[in-house]
């Protein structure tokens, strides 16, 4: 079996990813995607047989880049985890929202607008406090919570002036009252592998921003929802991203290239080597690298 | 993989960076001097760059 990895930045994660990989075996063909030309026309063109691939895992740091590199890779015919669909949905928080809505899963009121002042009574319409968020980025970057007007004037002409275009994007979201923390359900195939609760005195509960993790038991509606979501981006290997709130649990979003190196010892989940099960599941045909898009509010969670 | 320990001078302030055993292409080094992050380029023989910028899309 021949097992493509498109990388940018090792981190931990690919280390040990690699390292599982390597201890079962497989041909390991590392696709350093800064330095990669992709020649279109594949071998024919004096290119990489992609061809010759089994399948390919993406781990890039850089969204657009793992896009166009899986666009490439799926059209030349290689299996890709995850897939190139999966992708660009969980890349775009809205498309992300799209999916869920459309499978019936629960997400925190949102809202998009294109200009400052839409987007202003946008907000309003939300009620303080909200949260502005870019469409695309991640590690809790560039996330405002605003408190009052002063304060969503102040951001959204910054983004409209500063910002590159994607910032005129805007897009809001109500401010969840979550209790201090966040869930983050690993899921792999169809399996809700473990769940991590990541707790921070800031409003931003990422790890990426010191946030601390711990293990989280997984009950059947935390595990219902986290497989409806997963299915809803079109599934594989996904982080799901939730709220606990009194009204029940919330998917904020969705990772498809997802960091896990503080959640193995919590959980006591080789994270890894499921990872690695999916993938060479895959390359043998045995798993679909991306799921069917469900039928319109027919994957809803069951109440 | 490399099979031994090696070290490189850092881009930065050329103190010598330690490349692990185990270290692969692409990785990421603080320099233990000057606190520069570097991206191990290539592996034989080990090259050091000063890593790029975190950009705007970059995340999970
Ligand atoms: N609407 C909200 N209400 C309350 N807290 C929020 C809200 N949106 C985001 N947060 C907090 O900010 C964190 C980061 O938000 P989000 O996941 O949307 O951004 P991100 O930059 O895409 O992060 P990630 O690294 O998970 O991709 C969340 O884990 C959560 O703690
Ligand atoms: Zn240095």
């Amino acid at each position: 079996m021949k097992v493509g990895i498109l990388q940018s930045r090792i981190r931990i994660e690919e280390k040990l990813i690699v390292r599982e990989l390597e201890s079962r075996g497989v041909e390991l063909v590392p696709i350093p995607v800064e330095r990669e030309v992709f020649r279109l026309g594949g071998a024919a063109d004096g290119g990489r047989d992609w061809a010759a691939l089994d399948v390919v895992l993406e781990r890039c740091v850089s969204h657009s880049r793992a896009l166009s590199a899986l666009r490439m890779l799926e059209t030349l015919g290689v299996p890709c985890v995850n897939a190139w669909k999966v992708g660009e949905v969980c890349g775009d928080k809205l498309a992300t929202n799209l999916a869920l809505v459309a499978a019936g899963v629960p997400v925190p009121a949102a809202r998009v607008a294109f200009t400052p002042e839409s987007a202003l009574a946008a907000i309003e319409e939300l009620g303080y406090p909200a949260v502005i968020k870019p469409a695309v980025g991640s590690w809790g970057r560039l996330l405002a919570r605003v408190n009052d007007r002063d304060a969503a004037e102040a951001v959204l002409e910054h983004k409209a002036t500063l910002g590159t275009y994607h910032h005129s994007i805007f897009y809001v979201q109500e401010h969840v009252e979550k209790g201090g923390r966040d869930l983050r359900v690993f899921v792999v195939g169809d399996e809700a592998i473990c769940a991590i609760e990541r707790r921070s005195d800031h409003w931003i509960t990422n790890t990426a921003r010191g946030a601390v993790a711990s293990k989280r038991e997984l009950d059947d509606e935390l595990v219902a929802i986290s497989l409806a979501a997963a299915r809803a981006v079109g599934g594989g290997i996904v982080a799901i991203d939730l709220f606990e709130t009194p009204a029940g649990y919330l998917v904020n979003e969705v990772n498809y290239t997802m960091e896990f190196r503080n959640s193995i010892e919590p959980t006591g989940v080789d994270i890894p080597a499921k990872i690695v099960d999916f993938v060479l599941a895959v390359g043998e045909g045995r798993e679909l690298s991306a799921l069917p898009a469900p039928p319109r509010a027919a994957a809803g969670v069951p109440s | 993989m490399t099979t031994t320990e090696t070290t490189v001078a850092c881009t930065e302030c050329e103190a010598p960076v330690r490349i692990e055993a185990d270290a692969l292409a692409g990785e990421i080094l603080a320099c233990g001097s000057c606190g520069a992050e570097l991206e191990l380029v290539q592996l034989t023989p080990a090259r050091l760059q000063l890593a790029p910028e975190v950009e705007e899309d970059w995340g999970e």
